[in-house]
């Protein structure tokens, strides 16, 4: 079965999606990540969604259920390199996706983590 | 209002649904809809798609290239065989379900496109056709 590769840097996790997934690899992204977080005891996520031209109610739930996962196991999520036209459908389908923190690109995702350990 | 091109494709299986966003996006293009909207189209496609496997036990895409004076469109007919639904108002909700998505396939597709019509029949099937024009 085909996986979407999680990267270890450092202290954080980066996931770049590079496919456009089918609900079942979404879900198994959802699992596998946890399991990273917990094993390489990580304080943060990286989420590219770059190459994504589009984001419906499934990915962006399993966007939000990461995000809800990673706060419970004490790490923070950042939701990088939305494509504009993916963040104006996302609003008029109706999907807030609240407390996911966004940054324009993995280094500032990188820096915002690193602000956030900082102040701990 | 001419069709210029038309075609079907099955609305199957989880994968389906991927190649339904592909196809959408193609058309999408070819009709020379600007990015934006072919992004809301594809994203109602999805939607649409899913619901079809998921809960319409699975069905077929009718697409159909519109050409009406200046104006190109895509219309798009997500139809299914299945169980129907029971109470449109509520499958209408923003945030309702009867499995365990966000409620928000239906009516945030009905947002995403100019054209959203809705015939369903419990028992019979569901079909939903939507269109996004230039
Ligand atoms: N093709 C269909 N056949 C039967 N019921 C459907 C169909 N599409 C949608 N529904 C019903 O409408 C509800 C709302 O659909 P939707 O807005 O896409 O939300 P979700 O997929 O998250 O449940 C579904 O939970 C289901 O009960
Ligand atoms: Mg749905």
């Amino acid at each position: 079965m085909d996986r979407i590769p999680i990267l270890r840097m450092g202290e954080f996790l980066l996931v770049t999606i590079q496919v456009d997934m089918h609900d079942q690899l979404a879900l198994t992204l959802q699992d596998d990540l946890s399991e990273r977080i917990s094993a390489c005891s990580s304080k943060g996520v990286l989420i590219d969604i770059s190459a994504l031209d589009m984001v419906d109610s499934f990915i962006g739930r399993m966007i939000g259920n990461i995000s809800g996962l990673s706060k419970i196991m004490d790490a923070d999520t950042v939701l990088v390199g939305m494509q504009p036209a993916v963040a104006i459908t996302l609003v008029e389908l109706g999907l807030t996706l609240p407390g996911v923190i966004t940054a324009l690109n993995v280094e500032r995702g990188m820096t915002l983590l690193r602000a956030r350990l900082d102040h701990q | 209002m001419i069709v210029r091109d038309s075609g079907t494709q099955p609305v199957r299986i989880e994968q389906d649904v991927v190649l339904a966003r592909h196809t959408v996006r193609r058309l999408a293009v070819e009709c020379g809809l600007r990015l934006i909207d072919q992004t809301k189209i594809v994203t109602a496609a999805s939607e649409l798609a899913r619901n079809t496997v998921v809960y319409g036990g699975g069905g077929d895409m009718d697409w159909e290239i519109l050409e009406d004076g200046a104006r190109h469109g895509l219309r798009l007919v997500f139809r299914d065989e299945g169980p129907g639904i029971a109470d449109m108002k509520l499958a209408m909700t923003d945030g309702w379900t009867s499995g365990n998505g966000l409620g928000l396939g239906l009516t945030g597709a009905k947002r995403l496109v100019g054209d959203f019509d809705i015939d369903s029949r419990p028992g019979v099937g569901t079909r939903i056709t939507i269109a996004r024009w230039t």
